[in-house]
């Protein structure tokens, strides 16, 4: 990881879990031999390692949590 | 060397690319044929090449950058004409390589784009209240029983706590139910994501549905103002609207 990444979004911010949700599994899915694309690798399942991974790190990022 | 990301397609003649920043700070650019254009974004070959994704792809900070921007310039396109958005991390070797999948797709895209036309993606969450659940604790048996039998106390007290909260948590799924109804009534499709993890929302109530509904501009008021009205009683959350990401799928209804 790259540092912590504060998961606390100004209000005008679209939330990155709801981002996530659209972005991860949506969108026309392109492949072939012409492609260079994720999409054939479990593009969710990729990312899910990354966002565990990294879950421990956000909270200690995030201010103000009230001691967990 | 660089490598082509593509955003999203659009029908040939929509317009230009928006002035946004893409993945790689680069400006959009479109890369047609006589009926479809994509929006696309000339990118650095290192870091966008299938290894320099995949490293990406391990990484939070990186992906929440990756998915920021391709939204960023899904929606930019998005707010002036239909669009069918690409999934992320979808790259080209060039720009003949996205003209010839434009031609073979062709069909596919027309399609995707005749379904979404004129329609938007508005995201439904509903929370069980966790202040309710815990709130009022419950009626304290008399003095003279709780100094009598203290562990029988506790219990009953640990009982009633459950139960309400049980009863809480109910309530919550009965509203979830009748608001992705009535959501649903007032769109033409739906989708259901997995439950948001509450360590990466930052939400400590727990939820009970997380749905994205397609649904036409014309009718977007009369579905919040449905979706509000049924959600009375719970925490009701409303996203959107978003380029219809969640609809854009060929082999989808």
């Amino acid at each position: 990881m790259s540092g912590p990444v504060s998961l606390s979004h100004p209000d005008d911010e679209l939330s990155l879990v709801d981002l996530l949700d659209r972005l991860l599994a949506g969108g026309v899915v392109l492949t072939g031999e012409v492609t260079i694309s994720l999409a054939e690798v479990d593009l969710v399942h990729v990312s899910l390692r990354a966002l565990i991974s990294s879950v421990s790190t956000l909270q200690q990022g995030r201010p103000g949590e009230p001691g967990a | 060397m660089s490598l082509v990301w593509v955003y999203a397609v659009q029908e040939s003649g929509a317009g230009d690319a928006p002035q946004v920043s893409g993945v790689d700070g680069e400006r959009p650019r479109i890369v047609g044929t006589e009926r479809l254009g994509a929006v696309v974004g000339t990118v650095a070959d290192d870091g966008f090449d299938e290894a320099g994704l995949a490293a990406a792809m391990e990484d939070l900070a990186r992906i929440e950058m990756l998915v920021r921007a391709h939204h960023g310039v899904v929606a930019a396109t998005a707010e002036d004409r239909t669009v069918a958005p690409v999934r992320l991390a979808t790259v080209f070797r060039d720009d003949d390589a996205v003209v010839h999948m434009l031609r073979e797709r062709g069909d596919a895209f027309c399609d995707v784009l005749d379904r979404i036309r004129e329609r938007r993606e508005w995201g439904v969450k509903v929370y069980v209240d966790g202040a309710a659940a815990g709130r009022e604790p419950a009626s304290e048996p008399g003095p003279a029983a709780a100094a009598d039998r203290p562990g029988t106390s506790y219990l009953l007290r640990r009982r009633a706590d459950r139960d309400r909260s049980a009863a809480v948590r109910a309530s919550a799924r009965a509203v979830a139910d009748r608001v992705a109804g009535v959501a649903r009534e007032h769109a033409v499709d739906v989708r259901r994501f997995a439950p948001q993890d509450a360590r990466l929302s930052g939400r400590d109530q727990e939820i009970v549905l997380n749905a994205t509904f397609l649904v036409d501009r014309a009718r977007e008021q009369e579905f919040r103002d449905a979706v509000s009205a049924a959600g009375a009683g719970a925490v009701v959350e409303m996203t959107g609207p978003w380029p219809p990401f969640s609809f854009a799928d060929e082999g989808q209804s």
